[in-house]
């Protein structure tokens, strides 16, 4: 009886999350160590070709806005606030990517520019309709690391 | 044959970075409007993060730079001119026109708008050219204060602020609470806001220089506004911009001269010490 309760309450904060799976792990629990997630953020693998759209559409990571990606030339205009992501695949293994992506605020210190994609620690006076959101899901976050893995030198 | 080959390497090094990715240094040419030499370096006052203080004219395209710099090109002249039509138009109960109290502006405004803002002893607050222009038509003139970003509005500022054309900015911090809201808009120039945790600071300190996407990151100075901004093909307030900057790092907007961005409106302007009005710059 009990345990059919938690199901249902599982079932409808999950559905309240939107698309996020119940086997995600939320924002707050994502466990870092010496710069790294070691455990991916959902039980699905990343797809590297959904990484590359997320990675370039503007509403989503726009992470052209900073890094320059020799792969992507056809997309104009490479910001430089951060670097080069050309072989980024490696130079950082998928567990520290993940890490990077999800909060580079953990890996790189408070002063970082870099926004945290799967973060609820934020700056203050969110637009409203984004409080308690990320910017990415965690799908995405696992799908922008596959990404960029293929990003080899 | 070495050294051509290397240069001709270099130049074309330079052309791809220019086509695909707008890599530059802020430029080092002279601005010169009319004749007038504008000053778009200066060193910066005591206590600034730059040694030196950059307009916002040296990052810009040379399309960009070459519109400011033809004041008969200049979009923002338009709104000079339409600025002192109203400056001369009747308007409210009291029968009477900027003109009417303050004569010629060429002589009273003169040099006036470098240093704004300014502490009102009345209410206790800074003050800018806006909210002083509103102070006038309410108290004397028996008009409404203008709508933000009313088109006269915007004309009014860049008509008195133009009276300053190439007049170094300097603000007085030593009268009334100046210094504390000084240090109110500092500390808001450091905060970050919105989902995407970025301050001020974040791009216009810390990222100087560089580029997001296509735009040229400057020290993100005030001496120009109103701004010609050809993004938005219109004169854009101080507010405007700042609201807007805020706005993309999705959070929620302050209220234009609210006492958050007139703080900021402080502290920013201050951030330009020594560098020429350039109203009405053109940007990108």
């Amino acid at each position: 009886m009990q345990s059919g309760i938690a199901v249902v309450v599982a079932v409808s904060v999950s559905m309240l999350a939107g698309a996020a799976w119940a086997e995600d792990i939320a924002p707050g629990d994502v466990e870092f160590a010496d710069g790294a997630v070691s455990a991916a953020l959902t039980g699905k693998p990343g797809d590297a070709a959904e990484g590359a759209k997320v990675f370039v559409d503007r509403k989503l990571g726009n992470c052209l806005a900073c890094h320059e990606v020799s792969a992507l030339k056809k997309q104009l205009f490479h910001g430089n606030v951060g670097p080069s992501l050309d072989g980024a695949g490696t130079r950082w293994e998928p567990a520290q990517l993940r890490a990077i992506v999800t909060d580079s605020k953990k890996v790189f210190g408070p002063e970082t520019v870099m926004p945290g994609f799967y973060s609820l620690n934020v700056g203050v006076n969110v637009r409203k309709d984004l409080v308690g959101k990320t910017i990415l899901t965690a799908q995405q976050v696992e799908d922008v690391v596959a990404y960029l893995e293929t990003l080899k030198e | 044959m070495n050294k051509n080959l290397v240069l001709l390497a270099a130049v074309a090094a330079v052309a791809v970075g220019v086509a695909q990715f707008a890599y530059a240094d802020p430029v080092s040419d002279k601005l010169v409007i009319d004749g007038k030499e504008m000053i778009t370096r200066a060193p910066a006052p005591e206590g600034h993060p730059f040694k030196e203080v950059l307009s916002g004219w040296l990052f810009r395209e040379p399309e960009t730079r070459a519109l400011e710099a033809d004041s008969f090109a200049n979009p923002g002249m338009l709104y000079v001119e339409r600025g002192e039509e109203i400056w001369n138009t009747v308007d409210g109960a009291k029968g009477k026109s900027c003109a009417s109290c303050h004569n010629d502006a060429s002589e009273t405004m003169k040099d006036v708008g470098a240093h704004y803002p300014k502490w009102d002893a009345e209410t206790k607050r800074p003050i800018n050219i806006e909210l002083q222009i509103d102070k006038c038509r309410t108290e004397q003139m028996g008009a409404e204060a203008y709508k933000f970003d009313a088109a006269d509005q915007k004309a009014l500022t860049t008509y008195i602020k133009y009276q300053s054309f190439g007049t170094p900015v300097k603000l007085d911090l030593a009268k009334g609470d100046m210094q504390s809201w000084w240090d109110r808009g500092k500390k808001e120039y450091y905060t970050r806001t919105g989902q995407l945790n970025l301050a001020c600071a974040s791009c216009h300190e810390a990222s100087m220089g560089r580029h997001i996407r296509a735009d040229h990151l400057s020290q993100g100075q005030a001496n120009g506004f109103p701004t010609y901004r050809l993004k938005q093909a219109d004169m854009v307030s101080l507010h405007n911009r700042m609201r807007g900057c805020i706005r993309d790092t999705r959070a929620e907007m302050p209220k234009a001269f609210s006492d958050e961005l007139m703080a900021l409106e402080v502290y920013v302007t201050w951030r330009g010490t020594g560098l020429s009005v350039e109203t009405p710059a053109v940007r990108q």
